[in-house]
């Protein structure tokens, strides 16, 4: 397969998960679709180009990892992992109903091929990190990536997990940071700024850092993955500028966190996805 | 479960901590499953001996409490029993919702170790004073918390938390205390010891307190009074059928606890017991009070935990019957 068609195909696949997306969180009417949406191509990148897993042993002890720390992106993760082959995507228009196995915040307790559990923000980066040090002390090659939002950079517990992959030279960690601008109460600059930026605090904190003008443009991704494997000594920090929301035609223009559109608001939102995926299939 | 009882009131000659120290060193060589971290605590714990043996399981996650107990469980989630140690105040009140989430609700093998706990903080103060961090795990639903007295208690009790599959919590007193157990002592996690048969009042304690528990029963012994002495050891699960049958066949409990009551053994205890044998329950140690600096022996009289405060809550409890 030529890079070409590699990127056609993964192009495709971020259209699905953005499709599946919208149809997951759909069927309960209501939740977070901005954060989901902004996220689908580093997902397609991840899972369609990079990570090895299988599907049949879901904990297969050399599989590489995805933690999302932004867990309330969860079920941007349960179409990508559906898509995947670990469960019929259908399975996850479950979301959020009584007694689910897929929940609002993704849990390692219930979802196939879910690694680790997050929800409460600023977590899930400490856990990854923990998993490449256990992962390292294992000998193993295995990769961990993790998803952190840049809402979620307000916690300090990002910063703690960031310097300590830092020190212990954790250059088999990737983190992806979500830069889609705005958090639940605004825009991201209004309530809490990042001071000289978020690819600089990375910096600072020692890691390599690739800063992306397109987080959604699925061949600059991975060309930044690439970039990231080689990098030896230090973990490397993506930072995808991404539009909160993207492919959301509700969504989108408002960059919400969360979202309850009406029915038709939904209809108009899945046909769009639709003729976009047919679009990309088209090239 | 085996243990012999010495309960002469000496002081152990050697800390808690190398207890601990002595166990994990054991258990990491025996076992590649064991990791440890550390939050810039290892000096006070001496577990630097950990990081000499093994140094690509053991971990110092700096003056980071919240990422140390969430390292912990990401190490935990690919294979290890990960140890995380600082000291109680920190790894209950400020790594809290770590413990809770990433190691108690995912589910994964974290064993969690809070040095100093209470009133042995001693010249540490009231900042560094936890009397609430076992009622904090205790709220875990999956937990194992335990607190232990001494070198052979800790050792043994240690060494059984590494087939604990879950989320534990154990307190760690630094220094030697007061030697209750002869080395080479069992203990079974979820099994109190009866350390003095009696049926006119049973007396559950545990930590620092279980030597207290004895001296009181020396002195309610030589008023004629027959107390049983129970160490409590493991808080959670609680040992409900001999707290059960201590109330059938005494008819009167006092508690005895370094941490606030209504939060910790006492309020355990007596929640266990309106569910079947009620009876006249008192309860020492700290009645809603934050900590403060001052030495061992002033700490515990200003917070009633001493013996005399247990004989005194025993004569209560009694005439309630």
């Amino acid at each position: 397969m030529t890079k070409s068609e590699k990127m056609h195909e993964l192009r495709v696949f971020a259209a699905e998960i953005r499709l599946e997306t919208l149809k997951i969180i759909g069927a309960r009417g209501f939740g977070h679709v901005g954060g989901s949406m902004s996220l689908a191509d580093a997902m397609a990148v991840a899972y369609g180009a990079y990570m090895n897993v299988d599907v049949k042993n879901p904990r297969w002890e050399d599989r590489d990892q995805f933690v999302l720390s932004k867990g309330h992106a969860g079920p941007v993760m349960y179409a990508t992992l559906g898509l995947k082959g670990f469960y019929p995507v259908s399975d996850a228009y479950q979301l959020n109903q009584n007694g689910t196995n897929f929940p609002s915040h993704t849990d390692r307790t219930k979802t196939t091929g879910v690694d680790l559990t997050t929800g409460s923000l600023g977590q899930g980066i400490s856990e990854a990190v923990g998993a490449a040090a256990g992962l390292k002390a294992l000998g193993k090659a295995s990769k961990v990536f993790v998803a952190v939002g840049d809402g979620e950079a307000d916690e300090g517990q990002v910063w703690e997990a960031a310097q300590f992959a830092a020190h212990y030279k954790l250059d088999n960690l990737i983190c992806f940071v979500d830069y889609n601008k705005m958090q639940l109460d605004g825009a991201v600059d209004a309530i809490m700024s990042h001071g000289k930026g978020l690819a600089a605090k990375f910096d600072a904190f020692g890691w390599n850092v690739i800063d992306l003008k397109d987080g959604n443009d699925v061949e600059a991704i991975y060309d930044a993955v690439a970039a990231a494997y080689e990098t030896k000594g230090m973990p490397t920090a993506i930072i995808l500028n991404t539009v909160k929301g993207k492919g959301a035609t509700f969504a989108e223009p408002s960059g919400a966190h969360s979202s309850q559109p009406s029915a038709e608001e939904w209809a108009e939102a899945i046909k769009a996805a639709e003729e976009a995926l047919a679009a990309v299939k088209a090239e | 479960m085996s243990f012999t009882l010495i309960g002469k009131h000496e002081k152990d000659k050697r800390a808690n901590r190398d207890a601990f120290v002595d166990a994990m060193l054991e258990l990491m060589a025996d076992r590649k499953d064991i990791a440890f971290v550390d939050c810039d605590l290892m000096g006070c714990i001496n577990t630097k001996k950990l990081l000499a043996a093994h140094p690509e399981r053991t971990f110092n996650a700096g003056i980071a409490e919240q990422n140390g107990v969430g390292v912990a469980a990401g190490i935990a989630s690919v294979g290890f029993h990960t140890w995380v140690h600082s000291f109680g105040c920190f790894t209950s009140r400020r790594a809290f919702d770590q413990a809770f989430l990433a190691a108690g609700y995912s589910f994964v093998p974290v064993h969690v170790v809070g040095s100093d706990p209470g009133v042995t903080a001693a010249y540490n103060g009231g900042t560094h004073m936890p009397f609430e961090d076992c009622g904090l795990y205790m709220n875990i639903p999956n937990a194992t918390v335990v607190d232990t007295v001494d070198y052979a208690q800790t050792y043994a009790v240690t060494k059984k938390l590494a087939d604990v599959p879950e989320i534990s919590y154990q307190r760690l007193i630094r220094k030697g205390f007061v030697t209750v157990y002869a080395d080479g002592s069992d203990f079974e996690i979820g099994k109190a010891c009866t350390l003095t048969e009696g049926n006119d009042v049973a007396i559950i304690a545990s930590g620092i307190m279980v030597d207290e528990a004895l001296k009181a029963q020396e002195t309610l012994a030589a008023e004629g009074i027959n107390a049983r002495v129970i160490d409590m050891f493991t808080w959670k699960p609680l040992d409900v059928e001999c707290i059960a049958k201590a109330a059938a066949e005494c008819g009167a409990i006092v508690t005895a606890e370094n941490h606030q009551v209504g939060t910790g053994l006492g309020s355990a205890i007596a929640n266990e017991l309106v569910k079947g044998t009620p009876c006249p329950v008192e309860m020492v140690g700290i009645q809603n009070r934050f900590g403060q600096v001052g030495d061992q022996n002033f700490l515990m009289k200003e917070y009633n935990l001493t013996a005399e405060d247990i004989v005194a809550a025993a004569k209560k409890a009694i005439a309630r019957k």
